[in-house]
């Protein structure tokens, strides 16, 4: 029972890392990874979005199939994480200021993110159970935290560098990211050995 | 940014801006998840453009036709419902005539809605032109999008597997570079990409005597303006997305959405 929920949490963060193998949330990684603190607290805010998202539309999708609204899915899903970030914002300003103080920048930009909407409806597809999707949403928003982790130590390294002309930028940034993606490519196989899921 | 004498724009040069000089992906750096996730087929980067395409054409007309409609305070929630419902429109279509392409671009297929291109294009473009005009924007962008996608399949596939849409082009003998169509592959394939649209871009820049500029930092205007934070005029955008954020969110908590109130109006709209 343990080993299957540290299989999903694990296969979350390392194999099926959700920026680095399924390109989720690429904006944010190349956007506000160029800081430490920025990345730590991106990631921090992603991964609270992402579990607390979960939390709420894995009931949502039971009702949708209740009442044979299926179809509504991807409305229902975005209309539901804009208006909870939202709402979190405020709760979050109104009773936790130093919490606020730490990821209230953030949350706006996660609204629109593709990684909180792609890891509600990951859940549904993967047909996980409640405790199952929550712990896999810990997973993402771990995953996504660690990858933007990494790559600010790379890119501190990366301002020093002198590439070509045209490759200044975006274009060795993404070479880097191509590069520690690489890295991530050595873990996929070794969960499945580990906890034999 | 065109966007002030948009209006101005013959139909041609509208739609042609997408093609190469503001292409999503390549040079605005917009929607780069589809752009990386989907390119490993050539058949996959087209049905994925195609379908994006669609939905900014649609999206962009009627956040067009409801410009004058929708509050200024809450109109990125009602972009997004309208957005929405023509993804939902693009999926029962691709799942009824396309199994394959369904099972192929899987999940990203629901993902545009949260594509920055599209919401872009409706806070930036249709929200403040009349339809038609939209429409040939949208069109434009789609077909960019559509371009650089197969552009970057095409390399994939071909370096990856040896084919082109399924048929085998590399002579047989040369060993597929299986990293090519494995995430990594993706990333690397896209910087050199844009690394030769910038290349493009600065030998022409020399040739009339304009100033060479560097590639973006960072696909910043893209996400903060999908939050509508963003002021697409402001020079600080090319910094830091996360210093413009926090002098920008003051600001937006201002604005505080009625979303109850635009789910109504959204789906109103698209009935």
């Amino acid at each position: 029972m343990m080993a299957q929920y540290a299989s999903i949490l694990f296969s979350m963060i390392l194999v099926n890392n959700f920026v680095l193998v399924r390109f989720l949330g690429i904006c944010p990684f190349l956007g506000v990874s160029k800081k430490f603190d920025s990345a730590v607290g991106m990631g921090a805010a992603v991964t609270l979005v992402m579990v607390i998202a979960i939390a709420v539309t894995w009931p949502l999708q039971q009702l949708l199939v209740a009442w044979g609204l299926e179809y509504l899915q991807t409305i229902a899903f975005i209309l539901v994480i804009a208006t909870l970030v939202q709402l979190l914002e405020m709760i979050i300003k109104k009773f936790i200021p130093p919490l606020y103080t730490a990821l209230g920048v953030y949350l706006p930009l996660i609204t629109t993110n593709c990684a909180v909407l792609g890891i509600t409806i990951t859940c549904i597809d993967e047909g996980y159970t409640y405790p199952q999707a929550l712990v896999a949403g810990l997973g993402a928003g771990l995953g996504f935290l660690l990858a933007m982790v990494l790559f600010s130590g790379v890119r501190r390294r990366l301002e020093d560098a002198e590439p070509p002309e045209a490759f200044r930028g975006m274009p060795i940034t993404l070479i880097s990211a191509a590069i520690t993606a690489l890295s991530f490519v050595g873990f996929s196989g070794v969960i499945d050995h580990l906890f034999g899921a | 940014m065109a966007n002030e004498a948009a209006a101005k724009q013959s139909a041609w040069e509208n739609f042609s801006k997408g093609l190469l000089t503001e292409n999503p992906s390549l040079r605005q750096m917009l929607g780069l998840c589809p752009t990386l996730a989907v390119t490993t087929a050539v058949t996959n980067g087209l049905g994925m453009g195609l379908a994006t395409t669609f939905v900014l054409v649609c999206s962009g007309v009627v956040v067009s036709l409801l410009r004058k409609v929708i509050p200024n305070s809450v109109r990125i929630p009602a972009f997004i419902t309208i957005i929405a419902s023509f993804v939902t429109l693009v999926m029962m279509l691709v799942e009824a005539y396309l199994p394959a392409l369904n099972d192929a671009l899987g999940i990203y297929l629901p993902l545009i809605v949260v594509n920055c291109i599209v919401l872009g294009r409706a806070e930036m473009y249709a929200s403040k032109n009349p339809p038609l005009a939209s429409a040939i924007d949208g069109l434009g962008m789609g077909v960019g999008f559509t371009i650089s996608l197969v552009l970057m399949s095409a390399v994939r596939e071909l370096l990856g597997a040896g084919t082109l849409a399924g048929i085998q082009i590399m002579p047989s003998f040369i060993e597929p570079m299986i990293i090519m169509v494995t995430p990594p592959g993706g990333f690397a394939v896209l910087g050199v990409l844009i690394a030769g649209s910038v290349w493009l871009e600065q030998r022409r820049a020399r040739k009339e005597g304009r100033p060479v500029e560097a590639a973006p930092e960072s696909p910043c205007d893209g996400c903060a303006l999908a939050c509508g934070l963003n002021d697409p005029a402001s020079p600080d955008c090319a910094r830091d997305a996360a210093d413009v954020l926090v002098a920008k969110v003051e600001a937006a908590l201002e604005e505080e959405p009625r979303i109850v109130r635009v789910e109504v109006q959204g789906e109103e709209a698209d009935a």
